[in-house]
């Protein structure tokens, strides 16, 4: 089985360091992180232009940037997502996690993630880390203070700092997706090395 | 609303007591073997695809150099990204054209089933699955769109996925799947007239919240959701995902049976027999254990209206905008974000606002008792004359059904148009867009900022209150108008 590199965290291994881009918003839809009329492509690659695409730009129009939504806002730079409560909710389109992944995010920070946004990011090695309210409050808070404040995230060990105080929590993932992301393996490789079990389900289920 | 947390139980749900509830008989039948330390394998029964979120999962398949395992056990249609005038010419739109041409392509090169444009049976994908028998009881069900709850509706266990899922599904039948916690939503009681299953749900999400159910799967029971039809429980389930839930089902009973019977898809002869027999044992024992609980007055809800841009920011046609001494402080700035897209001050009235738009379509309430709902009400009057409205069936079959029923006539002497199967402007990614700043009525399921066209201002509601608008063209409450309405032009539930 050919394994490319598909997660940071295959690459460095298990760590990954960045600084982040805050944004502070509840209930984060997909229709805002890739509107629908930028569905129309056949092909996973080239989402990332388009990202928050309404929320970048007045009028669809890249010469009118809205200067209050942080990703016009040069302060903040970085490959992790930080956001608030219940993000990627809505529409079950996997093209919101390729649309981040493209923009070259390795991780997204939130207290709360939708179900199907967290399977579609983790199918895409984008590694969705829930922290508590207060622990993303202090992410928050610490970054306003100082934009150029890093996060480590240490999949192997399943914690979250805050570099500079050095504040942590842990977090959870199951066994078997860390595997997968630190060894770039997918789930369609897992399920097609159990595909006489499969049959054979089949078989006595009917 | 009440609450119960008291069976919470996440691990022992089933054994403790030893009463099942209706997801985990379904779910366990399902389960191929569980990954130490990790997910289930879990088979799924019936697919559905459509164009916007397969050809990567075609793709990929093909880069591996595989075919599809089970093509029997998928049904495609085009849908969310077609015209809904002139579907007999071609696809004026490039990008659009291709997508659906991809489709078409890739069902030819793996012996799928496509219901494409101009085919009898076309339609959104969750209206042509229930109407053709292919979504049964007791059975699983994937598609790459979230409001695949809807078929949860038949005691089904029905939920969307990925496009990484939906080519996992193409290529070996199966999902990787963590089990979700099981919640029961109870709504007991008589609805009041002019409350239709819009409503119950609206209201339900209103209460828990647009994350309130969110890693759940919920069960709908209680005498309201009995009564209902088999289309109104569709509804119901369809919006589930809007509170975060994975799913939304509701047991089978003799209305599903009903529904079933003669369907295209639908078992015949002593298969039917045997079946239904099955379908019959598909019901949360007494004694099951749920991970939450959550009871309902049906005499509580009033016909609901949206003002915010998530589905849980909603409120009874009488009520107002929270003022924002109602708004919890940590939500005060995505409130004021909402209403300042929306463009309505804090405590404002719903009723008398007025609208532009009226969408009478989606997966949501694009059947033909939505449609025969809408055209209870009409028969007779005149939209105002400053709202555009555009009814868009579900299906072509519910078209042909509209048609045959005289509803298209009644829709043109009222000024509305009918349009020709397809998602529409509930999401507005083919030209049917709600222009910028201008306030839609929808009956469809998303208000999320720019869902129905950039800048556009989605109000959720449904049928009959969208219908009411239509007429007089602002927000009203729709049961100041019933006596007008014929009992049996109008399905009222």
């Amino acid at each position: 089985m050919s394994n490319p590199t598909k997660s940071a965290f295959q690459a460095g291994n298990g760590i990954f360091r960045s600084t982040v881009v805050p944004l502070n918003i509840e209930n984060v839809d997909t229709d805002q992180i890739i509107p629908a009329r930028f569905l129309k492509a056949t092909s996973r690659e080239g989402f990332g232009e388009n990202l928050f695409r309404d929320w970048r730009y007045n009028n669809d129009d890249e010469n009118q940037p809205k200067q209050d939504f942080v990703f016009n806002d040069a302060t903040y730079s970085g490959k992790i997502l930080v956001a608030a409560k219940n993000f990627g909710c809505g529409s079950s389109r996997e093209h919101a996690a390729w649309a981040i992944k493209d923009a070259g995010y390795e991780v997204v920070v939130s207290s709360f993630f939708a179900d199907i946004f967290k399977s579609n990011s983790l199918n895409n090695f984008l590694l969705p880390v829930q922290v508590s309210e207060t622990f993303l409050k202090k992410i928050f808070d610490t970054v306003q203070r100082d934009p150029k404040t890093e996060i480590e995230v240490d999949l192997e060990r399943q914690t979250i700092t805050i570099t500079a105080t050095g504040e942590q929590e842990t977090f959870d993932i199951n066994k078997y997706k860390k595997t997968c992301l630190l060894n770039g393996y997918d789930d369609i490789d897992y399920l097609l090395s159990i595909k006489k079990e499969i049959q054979q389900f089949e078989t006595l289920k009917n | 609303m009440s609450e119960s947390n008291q069976n919470k139980d996440v691990g022992g749900r089933t054994s403790e007591r030893g009463g099942k509830s209706l997801f985990d008989k379904i779910w366990e039948k399902h389960v191929v073997k569980q990954i130490e330390g990790g997910p289930f394998v879990l088979y799924i029964d019936k697919h559905f695809i459509h164009e916007v979120t397969s050809p990567q999962a075609f793709s990929g398949l093909n880069k591996r150099g595989i075919k599809v395992l089970r093509p029997e056990l998928t049904v495609a249609t085009a849908d969310h990204n077609v015209p809904t005038i002139d579907q007999h010419l071609p696809i004026r739109e490039e990008l659009s054209r291709r997508q659906v041409d991809a489709l078409k392509k890739n069902c030819a090169e793996h012996g799928i089933e496509l219901y494409g444009l101009g085919h009898p049976f076309q339609g959104i994908v969750h209206v042509i699955g229930p109407e053709l028998g292919v979504t049964q009881p007791g059975i699983t069900i994937v598609c790459g769109d979230s409001h695949t709850s809807t078929h949860g509706a038949f005691g089904a266990i029905a939920f969307g996925i990925g496009t990484s899922e939906v080519e996992m599904v193409l290529a070996t039948q199966c999902l990787l799947q963590t089990k979700p916690k099981v919640m029961r939503i109870n709504v007991d009681g008589q609805l009041h007239k002019g409350v239709v299953s819009k409503d119950i749900i609206l209201y339900i999400i209103s209460q828990i919240s647009a994350s309130g159910a969110t890693g759940y799967f919920v069960e709908y029971a209680g005498s309201a959701i009995r009564s209902l039809s088999m289309e109104a429980r569709m509804t119901i389930c369809n919006m589930s995902i809007e509170m975060g839930a994975r799913g939304g089902m509701i047991a089978p009973d003799e209305t599903t049976f009903t529904y079933l019977k003669g369907r295209k898809f639908s078992p015949e002869g002593a298969e039917w027999d045997a079946k239904v027999a099955e379908w019959k044992q598909l019901y949360s024992d007494g004694n099951a254990m749920f991970d939450k609980e959550i009871f309902i007055n049906a005499a509580d809800i009033e016909p609901m209206i949206t003002y915010g841009t998530n589905p849980g920011m909603g409120v009874g046609v009488t009520g107002h905008v929270p003022s924002l001494n109602e708004v919890d402080e940590k939500e005060k700035a995505s409130f004021e974000k909402s209403l300042n897209y929306m463009g309505l001050q804090p405590g404002a009235n719903m009723k008398g606002k007025k609208v532009d738009y009226v969408f009478i379509g989606s997966c949501t309430n694009s059947r033909i008792e939505d449609l025969r709902m809408v055209a209870g009400f009409v028969k007779g009057k005149k939209k105002a004359s400053d709202v555009q409205v555009w009814v868009v069936p579900g299906s072509k079959q519910v078209e042909k059904q509209a048609i045959e029923e005289g509803i298209d006539k009644i829709f043109e002497q009222a000024g509305f148009q009918l349009r020709q199967p397809g998602c529409s402007a509930c999401l507005g990614m083919n030209e049917d867009k709600i222009p910028a700043g201008k306030y839609c009525i929808s009956t469809s399921n998303r208000n999320f900022e720019g869902r129905q066209g950039p800048n556009a201002r989605t109000f959720l509601a449904s049928p009959l209150t969208a219908a009411a608008a239509a007429i007089t063209g602002e927000i009203c409450d729709v049961r100041e108008y019933l006596v007008d309405v014929n009992k049996e032009d109008a399905v009222l539930n």
